[in-house]
């Protein structure tokens, strides 16, 4: 049983979420599931026999002209194993929302407001969403395709 | 604006306001503290001062272009962040690199790693009080950056290490103020040991202060000297083996409890191990049995020259930045020409130089990795350096995505300083080496 991977595993415990899983040509193994089973496919990889414990990195990647637009990848590493595995999941530019992490990972706390500052995605649980880099009054999604390199912003004002 | 504590906070507490221009917040941060008394009931951590832009600049950048900016992450160990982007290009493009290549690579991380350790540790110590181990380990670094600044030829925006190799090789007389750099270090680390260890002051603002769990330090996605600090055996060096650090005998030294001190104490044998892995691999570096070529003709001459015909004969070159040597490049550089710089030599005295210069930084011609995504990690001075990025198939990259270790390591410094006095925020943010530029980006 143990010879089987990761991927199959995920495969056989989610047969109707995961949408692919394969290395990729590079030998990282990535795993593409859908949207809503995000929290349960991680709470699976996070808990004992896989125990991938560590929310190593969470972003988002703008894929302006393909359907779904937004790509929200996850970056896990088992310590136990020694393993990283990539989570991907896509996200349509009408519905930007995307259940949080924050019950699993601490770190998934500033790193989705990241998310939220730089995407617009919005994460659903998240106990205090606000901008992280930005400041208030900032309009728009910095990282995204369609906003300009050297868009300039009007002054704020000084608030008391 | 720290919004969440002004709704917060309670009516009879006082707010404090800490940076983003205070001497103790290394780079531009701020802290915003709830105060009864001394004690902090709340903090609210706000970043951002620094955001410069990275990954957006980055996306209009060529592959070969955005190396610079890469410096500008890690201020203070500038040759890490090069050697992470590098080798996650290089892991795209498939590139061998040649092996003395990779020795310089490891020398040149590891003598980062240990100013990096120092700057962090001597901001800490002067924080604390102890001035005199802060000019210590300050004169130290001098040292190590000496290093450094001959072979790369500058201090601290280096971009030194790129795709496919090294910029120059070793300077000649690097063994030489090797030794004396190590040496000196040494002693400095001996110095502030001394000093440090068993100092009273020191001790009781750092012992048991700001302790972190094992598991808190995981859920935190901390990586390097302070998961390290929690008793959490994991270094990238070790774990996923890149270069030639497999090769090399070194151990990862590991705390205990996971507070200030044990931060400290991971770090400053940390050092000690890199020193050792700089020792090794000075030692074990293959030797090159290209000669510095001192006589020759003048480059101005060359250049000359060739306007009526090709230059057959050598040309003196310093020997290291102001153009390599072409004779040195199978050692330092990977040998497929579409993914290096070609020699200046050819560029400025043939036809065909010229013109594989020009297809080289010509747009949409220079690099281009295969479409895909990638995730490659190094042993940064603050833990994993990770970058992820997207290509598709243009000589720029579609998205990249640096993961800052101290952002993972900020993020728990309002949980650390909860129910501490104001005084605890001083060490434990130094022991954290916050580095504005990675964290902010």
């Amino acid at each position: 049983m143990e010879e089987k991977t990761i991927l199959e595993r995920l495969r056989r415990e989610f047969p109707a979420e995961v949408e692919g899983a394969a290395a990729s040509p590079l030998g990282e193994d990535v795993v593409i599931i859908g949207k809503g089973a995000l929290l349960p496919v991680m709470a699976y990889l996070k808990a004992k026999p896989e125990d991938y414990a560590m929310l190593l990195d969470l972003t988002c990647v703008d894929l302006r002209g393909e359907e779904p637009r937004f790509e929200m990848v996850y970056h896990l590493f088992s310590l136990t194993h020694n393993r990283r595995l990539r989570i991907k999941t896509r996200l349509p530019e009408e519905e930007l929302r995307i259940a949080s992490l924050t019950s699993l990972w601490k770190n998934a706390n500033w790193l989705e407001r990241e998310v939220y500052d730089l995407f617009g995605v919005h994460f659903e649980g998240h106990p205090d969403l606000r901008r992280l880099f930005m400041y208030d009054g900032f309009e728009g999604y910095p990282l995204r395709k369609d906003y300009p390199l050297r868009r300039r912003q009007p002054l704020i004002r000084l608030k008391d | 604006m720290p919004n969440r504590i002004l709704k917060q906070a309670r009516q009879d507490t006082m707010l404090l306001n800490m940076g983003p221009s205070h001497p103790a917040m290394h780079g531009t941060i701020r802290i915003m503290l709830e105060l009864d008394g001394e004690r902090i009931l709340n903090s609210e951590v706000e970043v951002g001062y620094l955001h410069r832009g990275f990954e957006k600049t980055c996306e209009h950048r060529t592959y070969f272009n955005l190396l610079p900016y890469t410096d500008r992450l890690n201020y203070v160990s500038p040759l890490i962040n090069n050697l992470g982007y590098v080798m996650t290009v290089e892991k795209m493009l498939g590139v061998e690199v040649p092996e003395r290549a990779q020795y310089i690579r490891v020398l040149m991380s590891e003598l980062s790693r240990i100013s990096d350790h120092l700057t962090c540790l001597a901001a800490m110590a002067m924080e604390c009080g102890a001035f005199t181990a802060f000019l210590y380990k300050m004169k130290a670094r001098e040292f190590l950056w000496d290093v450094i600044e001959q072979t790369t030829g500058a201090r601290m925006t280096t971009s030194y290490i790129r795709i496919g190799g090294v910029r120059a090789d070793l300077h000649p007389g690097f063994d030489t103020v090797l030794k004396k750099a190590i040496e000196e270090t040494r002693l400095v680390l001996k110095d502030v040991r001394g000093l440090l260890d068993k100092n009273k002051i020191f001790l009781n603002r750092t012992r048991d202060v700001a302790v972190m769990s094992r598991e808190d330090a995981v859920a935190f996605g901390w990586t390097g000297p302070c998961l390290r600090s929690t008793g959490v055996s994991y270094d990238v060096r070790k774990a996923h083996p890149y270069l030639v650090y497999d090769r090399l005998n070194w151990e990862v030294p590991l705390g205990e409890k996971g507070d200030n001190f044990d931060r400290y104490m991971v770090r400053m044998k940390e050092m000690e191990q890199s020193l050792r892995i700089v020792e090794q691999a000075a030692v074990r570096i293959p030797k090159s049995c290209r000669a510095f070529i001192a006589e020759g003709m003048a480059p101005a001459q060359a250049i000359k020259e060739s306007r009526r015909q090709r230059v057959r004969e050598d040309i003196a070159l310093s020997p290291n930045l102001e153009g390599s040597e072409e004779a040195r490049y199978p050692d330092i550089l990977a040998s497929d020409k579409g993914y290096v710089v070609p020699p200046k030599e050819e560029t400025y005295t043939s036809i065909e130089g010229l013109i594989n210069h020009f297809k080289f930084f010509m747009r949409g011609h220079g690099l281009r990795p295969p479409k895909g995504d990638v995730y490659f990690a190094v042993e940064g001075g603050n833990g994993e350096l990770g970058f992820y990025i997207v290509s598709d198939g243009t000589d720029r990259p579609y998205r990249l995505h640096l993961r800052a270790p101290c952002f993972h390591i900020v993020s728990a410094l309002e949980a650390l300083i909860q129910g501490r006095y104001v005084a605890d925020v001083i060490p434990t943010f130094g022991s954290m080496n916050m580095i504005g530029g990675e964290l902010d980006r």
